[in-house]
């Protein structure tokens, strides 16, 4: 047996240590540094290891621990898709841990902090090393309590313990629809080990059973449309490190459960589920980015475009299983490597953002756009590297948001080698939705910088604020580096990512590092390529000279003044252009349907000495859809059944004889 | 099988049912005690007749606990507390006696129909133990639900037991230590219900269970 697995569980172990020293220790002032220095370590330990087996490729290794259920044991395993998860979980983990080093100082009750976030990390890393039902569940599970824990930090706020009492909920709902999925996979013979669920194919009625179980289970912990209500509530509710990991890295492991059983434990797909998934996809990604537009709270904002950046990947997803049920494993394995390269992205510049909107709240205690304004003269160095997480996800060359979008769109350009109809007419469809998606993105965070960043200062907070400390600052530039280098050398990573495409959809992307000029190229070169640092260059080189030029032959012509006013002489920080104007054109054509938005204008009598007021009145249309008639519903029924607490004991008696009766009259009749 | 003896364990088995379909008539409550010693007494018959069928020695002390506990110490202990509690004059408002004679009819049918389709390849002995003491279960379960005095509803659940009792002696190879079990928790469960009927008695001077359900403000 290989030693690489349990060398790997010395790594949650080691986490779960730290979160009993933590919970111990946590009132003394030394203990953020220790608990965030020790994550940081058993992170990045974790990470050299897994990082070592997918680019060694050494196949796969498992080993079974004398735990958990009998005759099944608690099984662990690891092989490429774990491996690629474990890095991003662990990398994601290292530099969260390293910016912590510098937040967790801020903290002001470090210890509902401190135990719990050593002990989520541990639950992300057996999710993803579980190889049998039992293991998998557990750790999920552990992972969901232990987020809870950390979006309950700050508990006296009313606001997050309804976040946390709707994450709650959701997060039972989904892991109720994985146990039924996993259910449905052991069969009769209740096998619940991942080998044995591998070569038991389920029925085609099972099979789109567990396809919809997982798309409810790992789809609400996702944040599927319209399973993502607690999303943009829980996740801007934890400190904003923890944010990161959760945005970042949490929705990533809930990708891992989906990948591992729909495109593993499942066998061979039909046609329709690539449907399904893409679909949903689609829906999801137009959706968050629109909610993410007309949101001013800039952690909600960044929790609504994790959900767009879900709904990109699980189309992609869609996609793969599209083309791999039609027996299309290159495009296939174009499709898969485009979502998994995504995952990678969105981890890198979702934490990165989350990290600079945490330094943002560190420097002005506000997470309002609408209060911030002119930044980029008070935090320089945040600014930078906030505007390259706003590149990176605005899907801009050369950076790495570009490069797996590109890939994505490579592989719906490929639809049309598809059979059935229905799927030749939906991916393009779909593929507007993502288009559509991608622009409305890059104009949120146009609105998320410009708003923040720049121009003037609309709160004295803002005016007083300092550049937050080294740590942060070198986690974010780490992460900042770390977009622009997937961005220009995206072949590396499509080549790692091969020993993870392989198994699953039996095929891999061409080998890129072999092209020349580190260009990447999806299918052949006649068709299309992509060289990021050609483009990196280009823009270097001509930036540089546009500067050159400027300086050289304009700004000694610069001749300073007084701006004009438009006639208004002391114009307020207020009068600025704010977040929610920026949004009004969007809001005005897409509001109609997305929020079912009204916009109704009160002006005054002529004459009269009050302002004209806009209101607008949006809804969540998700939320009133599919969440009001089911509180309503349980809420009627519970008043129905409040009744039967107050029966006469004869009454209960003649309850449970009549139930009995009824059983026993239905095994008498039963043919 | 020896026709006779399956004819005597029919008979009693049957004789119990039949004693349960007493029980549910019965509108005095010193009647329905004695009606149930009289089931005890049976079960304790058809227990030893089992044990001497099945040539299992061990049953005999079930029938001996069986004749001890519940055909003399508990209907005296019962007694006791009627007279006690001065209620030995009361007659208990059952519901009307021919609905629940029908009731019991039907109880009986369901069982029969169902025990001798479920268990088709089982001996036939047990078969009709099976089913047997699946109708004294259920009707004592019926008489449970049609009294309103706690002193009728303690007997009709160890009727129950009863049956319970005669299942498992049918069954070949039940352990002792469980029917020792079985009928130890039904002596304490008599215990306790016994103080309980004295703590009803002392709080609302009635063992009426509609009691009650007044005090805890309900209607009926």
């Amino acid at each position: 047996m290989n030693s690489t697995v349990p060398l790997l569980l010395c790594g949650p172990a080691a986490f779960l240590a730290t979160a009993i020293m933590a919970a111990a220790a946590s009132r003394l002032a030394a203990a953020t540094r220790l608990v965030y220095g020790a994550t940081l370590v058993i992170s990045a330990v974790l990470l050299a290891t897994a990082a070592g087996h997918l680019a060694g490729n050494p196949g796969e290794a498992s080993a079974t621990l004398p735990l958990g259920l009998p005759w099944t044991g608690a099984r662990f395993r690891l092989d490429g898709l774990s491996a690629f998860f474990l890095v991003v979980v662990n990398l994601g983990g290292t530099i969260t841990s390293l910016y912590g080093l510098g937040y967790g100082r801020h903290e002001s009750q470090p210890h509902r902090v401190l135990p719990f976030y050593p002990a989520f990390l541990a639950g992300m890393n057996l999710v993803v090393l579980a190889n049998d039902a039992f293991s998998f569940l557990l750790s999920w599970e552990f992972m969901s309590l232990a987020s809870w824990a950390l979006v309950m930090a700050h508990h006296r706020d009313e606001a997050n313990r309804r976040a946390g009492y709707i994450y709650l909920v959701m997060a039972s709902f989904g892991t109720m629809a994985l146990l039924l999925a996993f259910g449905l996979l052991a069969g009769p013979a209740g096998t619940y080990a991942f080998d044995a669920m591998r070569t038991a194919h389920p029925g085609p009625f099972a099979a789109g059973a567990v396809l919809v179980l997982m798309l409810l289970g790992a789809g609400s912990k996702a944040g599927l449309v319209p399973l993502h209500a607690w999303l943009p509530l829980a996740h801007p509710a934890a400190p904003s490190h923890v944010s990161a990991l959760m945005s970042g890295i949490m929705t990533k492991v809930a990708l891992y459960g989906f990948v591992r059983v729909v495109f593993d434990l499942l066998g061979e797909p039909a046609w329709w589920s690539g449907v399904a998934v893409l679909l949903i996809g689609g829906v999801t990604a137009v959706l968050g980015i629109l909610h993410a537009l007309m949101e001013k709270d800039l952690k909600r904002l960044l929790a609504y475009s994790t959900i767009e950046n879900i709904g990109v990947i699980f189309a992609s997803l869609g996609l793969a299983l599209a083309f791999k049920a039609n027996g299309m494993p290159s495009a296939a394995a174009l499709a898969f490597t485009a979502a998994l390269f995504h995952v990678l992205n969105h981890s890198f510049f979702k934490s990165l953002l989350f990290f600079g909107a945490g330094a943002v709240l560190t420097a002005t205690g506000e997470r309002d756009m609408e209060k911030l304004g002119g930044l980029i003269h008070r935090l320089p160095v945040t600014s930078f590297v906030f505007l390259i997480g706003c590149v990176s996800i605005s899907a801009l060359p050369p950076f790495n948001g570009f490069a797996s979008e590109w890939l994505v769109f490579q592989a719906i350009l490929r639809s049309p080698e598809l059979p059935q109809w229905g799927l030749k007419v939906m991916v393009p469809a779909v593929g507007g939705m993502l288009a559509l998606s991608a622009a409305l993105a890059a104009a949120c965070f146009v609105k998320a910088f410009g708003i923040t960043f720049l121009g003037r200062a609309r709160s004295v907070a803002v005016e007083r604020a300092h550049e937050v400390d080294r740590w942060s600052l070198a986690a974010m530039a780490v992460l900042a580096a770390f977009c622009l280098l997937a961005g220009i050398l995206p072949g590396f990573v499509i080549d790692s990512l091969s020993t993870v495409t392989l198994p699953l959809v039996g095929e891999r992307m061409p080998v890129q590092m072999a092209q020349p000029w580190l260009s990447i190229v999806p299918i052949a070169e006649s068709r299309s390529s992509y060289n990021g640092l050609l483009v990196f260059v280009f823009i270097t080189i001509s930036a540089s000279l546009a500067a050159f030029f400027i300086h050289r032959f304009a700004s000694h012509a610069l001749r300073r003044g007084i701006a004009w006013g438009c006639g208004f002489t002391d114009a307020v920080p207020a009068a600025q252009y704010t977040a929610v104007s920026f949004a009004q054109p969007i809001r005005r054509v897409f509001g109609g349907f997305a929020f079912r938005s009204r916009e109704t204008v009160k002006m005054p009598a002529p004459g009269a000495l009050e302002p004209a007021r806009l209101k607008v009145e949006m809804h969540d249309v998700a939320w009133e859809v599919f969440y009001q008639p089911i509180t309503g519903a349980i809420g009627f029924a519970t008043e129905r059944l409040n009744q039967l607490q107050f029966l006469t004991i004869r009454r209960y008696l003649t309850l449970v004889f009549l139930y009995l009766i009824i059983l026993l009259l239905v095994l008498a009749l039963w043919p | 099988m020896n026709g006779l003896t399956f004819d005597i364990a029919h008979l009693l088995a049957g004789s119990l049912v039949l004693i349960s379909f007493m029980m549910l008539y019965q509108d005095r409550l010193f009647a329905l005690i004695n009606v149930f010693a009289l089931h005890a007494v049976v079960l304790a018959l058809s227990v030893a007749w089992q044990a001497y069928i099945q040539d299992a020695h061990h049953l005999y002390i079930t029938a001996a606990i069986a004749l001890v506990f519940k055909a003399i110490v508990i209907p005296v202990g019962l007694h006791r507390i009627i007279q006690r509690l001065g209620i030995h004059r009361d007659i208990e408002t059952a519901v009307g006696i021919g609905l629940t004679m029908l009731a019991g009819i039907g109880l009986v049918t369901l069982s029969m129909v169902l025990m001798l389709r479920v268990t088709p390849e089982a001996d036939p002995l047990a078969r009709e133990d099976l089913a047997f003491a699946l109708s004294i279960i259920l009707l004592g379960l019926l008489v449970m639900v049609t009294r309103r005095n706690a002193v009728s509803q303690v007997v009709g659940f160890m009727s129950l037991e009863n049956g319970l009792v005669l299942a498992a002696t049918g069954a070949k190879g039940m352990p002792l230590v469980v029917e020792i079990s079985v009928a130890f928790s039904i002596l304490i469960a008599f215990i306790v219900i016994g103080v309980f009927l004295f703590r009803i008695r002392e709080r609302f001077d009635s063992v009426d269970i509609g009691a009650l359900d007044d005090y805890r403000g309900e209607r009926r």
